[in-house]
């Protein structure tokens, strides 16, 4: 039995239906994104996804297929030697709809769909979706973590200080209170910081600096136990 | 064919028309440091052109 298309009908016929989609998909594979309507974003979705599913084996009979939609010869060819390798391992999902505001003029709710960027998936296969922003949040927590600990270390520090009045413990343990505080100044870069890869860097540095910390802290203790004896 | 039997008075059509009112849309502002501008929900930033949350960000337009 046929399942019904899913979404709102485009144009006034048929025809003009399969041709709205087939200039919307090589469109999208001319340019890698357009801008159009949201409800059209949402028809050309899983259009597109087909098509890109079967440029993902390139063979005579899948390019038959498609050329029944892409009519443009140098469109078909990207599609098959540019998008369809990038797309070899991931198991679907090859494009992205983000909802711009209503349009001026007639307030459709007008939307972006792009091709996404490529991205291997031969290794994690359950892992499928927002992969990409993990790491940046479990970095940003890491750094969290650092600085509460250089945090923790400079205290106690400050208490070693408190408890003798030497002069070079009193310096160590400066040392250490300084060190603490480059891993929190570290750690609030790795929250702000916009781009995931410098929150990375970002929160290595952190934790880097709060096991600098911690070491200092230790040597102060050291020290403050040797002048105790 | 079916006619009004009365002339609307003036006030009856100033009092349907008083009930033809707007309401504010709900704005959130952009997460994007640089910008901060207000945005619809859910929705990218007409200002700069971002989506997403403040440590997925990506340009659309």
């Amino acid at each position: 039995m046929p399942t019904p298309t899913k979404g709102p009908r485009l144009g006034g016929s048929p025809a003009h239906q399969r041709l709205i989609l087939a200039n919307l998909a090589t469109s999208l594979f001319e340019h890698g994104q357009i801008t159009t309507t949201e409800a059209k974003a949402r028809r050309l979705r899983p259009y597109a996804e087909h098509l890109i599913t079967k440029a993902k084996v390139d063979t005579v009979a899948n390019r038959r297929l498609v050329v029944k939609v892409i009519r443009d010869k140098s469109v078909l060819h990207t599609l098959f030697t540019e998008i369809g390798p990038t797309m070899a391992t991931r198991p679907g999902g090859y494009t992205r709809i983000t909802k711009l505001g209503p349009r001026k003029g007639d307030n459709a709710p007008m939307a972006v769909i792009q091709i996404v960027e490529s991205k291997d998936f031969s290794v994690t296969t359950g892992t499928t979706t927002r992969t990409t922003t993990a790491p940046a949040a479990a970095s940003v927590e890491v750094a969290d973590d650092a600085a509460d600990e250089a945090v923790d270390s400079a205290a106690t520090a400050e208490d070693v200080q408190a408890e003798t009045s030497d002069a070079e413990v009193a310096e160590e343990t400066a040392a250490a209170e300084e060190a603490a505080e480059d891993a929190v100044d570290a750690a609030d870069e790795a929250e702000k910081a916009d781009d995931a890869a410098t929150a990375e860097a970002a929160a290595d540095e952190a934790v880097d600096k709060a096991a600098e910390a911690e070491q200092a802290a230790e040597n102060a203790e050291a020290a403050a136990d040797d002048t105790k004896s | 064919m079916a006619v009004p039997k009365r002339k609307m008075s003036r006030s009856n059509t100033r009092h349907r028309r008083s009930q033809w009112k707007t309401t504010a849309v709900s704005l959130v502002d952009c997460t994007n440091p640089a910008c901060n501008a207000k945005h619809l929900p859910h929705r990218a930033c007409g200002e700069c052109g971002q989506y997403g949350a403040r440590n997925a960000r990506r340009q659309v337009l």
